[in-house]
């Protein structure tokens, strides 16, 4: 997180630093202050002055508000803006049009299906280098968290709905994802590979894809959603259209008109 | 016959596990047996289980506290170090009992940790501060007390019958749903969290109405102690917030028992509220715990810098602005659930202001030391060390209230770093600091310095050393409860936080040679004046211990150090003219019975032994008839036996001048 390989992430770590900053402000002088205080104001050191009764003065008082007031403005006024500006639904700007994968968590392995390409692919997600990614995110099991620290930041996976997060690596470069949320025996293996690479090879790597991978359809799907562990990265030739919405949908009985809202 | 309950319960199914249960057995056998040899069991009895002095509930309280501590800390010494020799392995823990480990660990150290040790000082401590004789629902208080035992024994059961939960202290479904966690587990947490909940909300109704109806002539609300002002504000927060969740365990329990579907993945359930209820409840728990640390830390750095308390309006209205916003803060524990950037940024800024009275908190107590005249008793250095401490914490706060730095942070080491930052340098280190303030007060003898020096140094180095590499982990992107990892360039991180908490051990060492010193030492240590600090409210204007009635006389305030005042006026010693007969609550065993059977109501659920959750349902209800129909519930102690006690106190007061 701290060697950040794209604008997201990158926007992410700076914001940090910079709150980090303004709040040096007044922790540093705290911490000073106090060891100063205990040291100077220490029963043996007779010489400092003492004022047993002094407890109140309007104008200390109406500092100690005003000066945490005004930092937490100061990062109030951030926190709003970038919030806003690092919203994970809000489309990144960019001259490359984006790259739509589809993301569905499962008992322990990433799932990514590239609905353009007419691909799917376990446990690695790659990408051309400079083109925004635009995820749709689900859980086929219980709530996971979709991470790529180095890219992205985190949104939850969660069944019978859908998040979402956008990417993109300035340069070509391979990076870890993992599953953030603790989902039961295969957490600590459920990581992925993440590649970005150019489009040149992006496009040879779907070739490669479609000639050396089996099909998935919903014959095949739930032998992969089954539970297993440390699966390696497995290639699908095709993937039946719409593979992502049944996942979903498969949780959304239409007899319940009040199933969770889902912000698309 | 038995439910679900088969010899398959038993835990041989690791090593590890089965030392484990082990270890719990032999502990509770050593303690029968030594009760027994010192033939302590009826004094136990009729002495401490089935008290309803405010004092004695309070100690016991403490007591549970520390037990459930050094349970909670084994549990955290485990994790360590099994992440400290688990890269590329499995170390020497199994998933399924590492995750048990950090479940049981959150569980204990929250519910049955801080709670008690929480309420065990305020009730201690806020009936001799408001000066009254108890609390205003003394039996209730018992119930409260041994409910909350129940639920810590579930959790210390689950260690030999059975397993304990793996879906984390939040208990999250689907993942705690039955469909994806079919066992036992989850059901020992919820059951453990149900019964000990309803122990948590009768303790603040409790409070709320002891702090509100019965001060002393003279305190008025603005010349309440700090402490009592926190245990106030937290309380109303107790009694608000633990209803969500115990309604949200409830209906985890409806789902996993009646087939219902509130939090499942299909059916129409949604998992979403369970985890908005849950933080509902679980935002202001961290101020129900960190509030009353916060009165503490007040009594403490104002007695021991000799200063009267800087800005004390300031500070009371900075605990009641703190207690309204932690309900208004609770979606920041979940920024990365989708909610739009609206909703998102509204709860970030939330979070910000409530930095804000926090921080006029810590320039009140650096303004307290500002030309006082510092004594480094214990109580002090934990109060100095967590000044410097918290505050870097505070700031870590801030970071994660911003959802985008948040979407990077979230779920990582830094977030576990930053919530344990507050929680042991803010609330444990200011129960310690009570803890070891008030001790002679408990117990009328002095509490070793030395040691309790000793286990500060411990404590604190120790957590920079565990938690400090956590920050770093969490920045490289380490998710929390990796039972096992791949990244070679973690591992000397881990290691030093596994020194960190063997550092951590040595102070919980010093704690107990400090209890085994003080213990030994006490007849050359006794606090013959009740007033060992030179202690400026009403608790050290009363005998150490005090008396089952606290205060012969109930006094008249006029000041906000009201018992500084009166040593000041030279009125603080003066013996009324004749003393008159007082009423104290009788002891009663329907407490502990309430206690005993709500722990095997529990475990009847988590098998389902549905014959014993009858059974024992209709014992309780029959126990609470018969508790209510008893007009009998106080004694009086006569005008005579009350001044023969204080006879013998002002004769330690002259013994002393």
């Amino acid at each position: 997180m701290l060697d950040p390989k794209g604008p997201i992430a990158l926007a992410e770590r700076n914001l940090l630093f910079d709150a980090f900053s303004v709040m040096m402000i007044v922790i540093v002088p705290i911490i000073v202050l106090t060891l100063w205080f205990a040291w100077r104001y220490r029963a043996s050191n007779t010489k400092a002055v003492y004022t047993p009764t002094w407890a109140n003065s309007v104008r200390i008082d109406a500092l100690t508000w005003l000066i945490p007031t005004v930092i937490v403005i100061a990062v109030a006024v951030l926190l709003w803006r970038s919030t806003h500006r690092l919203d994970p639904y809000r489309p990144l700007e960019s001259k490359e049009p984006p790259i739509d994968v589809q993301v569905v968590a499962q008992d322990w392995k990433w799932l990514f299906i590239y609905p353009e390409q007419g691909i799917a692919v376990v446990n690695q997600l790659v990408f051309p280098a400079g083109r925004p990614v635009s995820l749709r995110i689900t859980s086929d099991t219980v709530m996971n968290s979709f991470y790529v620290p180095q890219l992205a930041g985190q949104i939850y996976a969660m069944a019978g709905m859908q998040t979402r997060l956008q990417m993109l690596a300035d340069q070509p470069g391979t990076f870890v994802g993992r599953n953030s949320q603790y989902s039961g025996g295969g957490y600590s293996q459920q990581h992925f590979e993440v590649q970005a690479m150019s489009q040149a090879d992006f496009d040879a790597w779907v070739a490669r894809a479609k000639q050396g991978g089996t099909p998935l359809d919903a014959t095949t799907y739930p032998a992969l959603a089954a539970k297993s562990r440390a699966n390696p990265i497995t290639y699908y030739s095709t993937v039946e259209p719409k593979l992502f919405d049944t996942i979903i949908d498969k949780y959304r009985h239409s007899g319940h008109a009040h199933s969770a809202p889902v912000r698309r | 016959m038995f439910g679900k309950l088969t010899i398959e319960a038993l835990p041989f199914y690791s090593p590890i596990a089965a030392g484990g249960a082990l270890v719990t057995v032999g502990g509770a056998l050593l303690v029968a047996i030594v009760l027994t040899w010192l033939k302590a069991w009826k004094y136990l009895w009729t002495d401490w289980l089935t008290s309803v002095d405010h004092k004695r509930i309070g100690i016991m309280y403490v007591v549970l506290a520390l037990i459930m501590l050094l349970r909670g800390f084994v549990d955290a010494l485990m994790m360590r170090a099994q992440q400290a020799m688990a890269l590329n392995s499995g170390g020497y823990l199994p998933p399924e009992h590492f995750d048990q480990i950090f479940s049981s660990h959150g569980t204990i150290m929250i519910f049955f940790m801080a709670m008690p040790f929480m309420t065990g000082l305020m009730n201690v401590i806020v009936p001799l501060q408001i000066g009254t004789r108890d609390v205003a629902f003394p039996w209730l208080n018992a119930v409260s007390l041994w409910l909350s035992a129940a639920g810590a024994a579930l959790v210390m059961v689950s260690l030999v019958i059975g397993k304990f939960s793996t879906a984390g202290w939040t208990g999250y479904p689907p993942y705690s749903g039955i469909e994806y966690n079919p066992g036992v587990g989850v059901d020992y947490w919820i059951w453990a969290i149900l019964i000990s909940g309803v122990g948590s909300t009768m303790s603040g109704i409790n409070f709320i109405v002891t702090i509100l109806k019965r001060r002393a002539p003279g305190m008025t609300l603005m010349r309440m102690t700090p402490f009592v002002w926190t245990a106030l504000v937290a309380s109303v927060l107790m009694a608000f917030a633990f209803p969500a969740i115990t309604v949200a365990c409830g209906l985890l329990a409806l789902d996993r028992l009646a087939g219902m579907h509130f939090f499942t993945n299909a059916h129409g359930g949604n998992m979403m509220n369970y985890v908005n209820l849950f933080w509902i409840w679980g935002h202001p728990e961290v101020y129900i715990l960190i509030l009353p640390a916060f009165g503490i830390f007040s009594e403490v750095v104002s007695t021991f810098s000799r200063k009267r308390l800087f800005g004390y309006e300031s500070l009371v209205y900075a605990t009641a602005a703190i207690g309204i916003l932690s309900f208004t803060v609770w979606l920041h524990h979940f920024f990365t659930m989708g909610s739009s950037a609206n909703v998102n940024a509204f709860f970030g800024v939330m979070t910000m202001i409530i930095a804000v009275p926090t921080g006029v908190k810590v320039f009140n107590w650096l303004l307290t030391m500002y030309r006082g005249r510092i004594e480094f008793h214990p109580s002090m250095m934990w109060s100095i060390g967590f000044i410097v401490t918290f505050v870097i914490g505070g700031m870590t706060g801030v970071l994660l209230a911003i959802p985008p730095a948040d979407f990077l942070m979230h779920n990582t080491t830094f977030l576990v770093a930053h919530f344990h930052n507050m929680i042991i340098p803010g609330v444990l280190f200011g129960y310690l600091a009570g803890y070891m303030y008030w001790f002679p007060k408990a117990f009328g003898f002095a509490f070793h310095r030395g040691w309790g020096l000793g286990a500060f140094w411990c404590w604190i180095i120790g957590f920079y050393l565990a938690f400090m590499p956590l920050y770093l982990l969490g920045l490289k992107g380490m998710p929390r409860r990796m039972e096992t990892y791949n990244d070679p360039t973690w591992q000397p991180y881990l290691l030093v936080a596994a020194s960190g908490a063997a550092v951590v051990l040595c102070g919980i060492g010093c704690m107990v040679m400090q209890l085994y010193v003080s213990i030994r030492d006490r007849a050359k240590t006794r606090d013959l004046t009740g007033d060992p600090f030179n202690g400026r409210t009403l608790e050290w204007s009363t005998s150490s211990p005090p008396p089952p009635y606290n205060f012969a006389v109930i006094p008249t305030v006029g000041d906000r150090e009201a018992f500084l005042e009166m040593k000041e006026k030279g009125i603080a010693y003066r013996r009324p003219a004749a003393y008159e007969p007082i009423r104290i609550p009788s002891n009663t065993p329907i407490g502990v019975i309430l206690g005993a059977f709500g722990f095997v109501l529990g475990f009847a659920m988590v098998w389902h032994i549905w014959w014993l959750v009858l059974a024992s349902g209709v014992v309780m209800f029959a126990a609470v008839i018969v508790r209510s129909s008893n007009d009998d519930q106080e004694f009086t102690m006569s005008a005579a036996e009350v001044k023969a006690i204080e006879d013998q106190r002002f004769r330690l007061l002259g013994s002393r001048s």
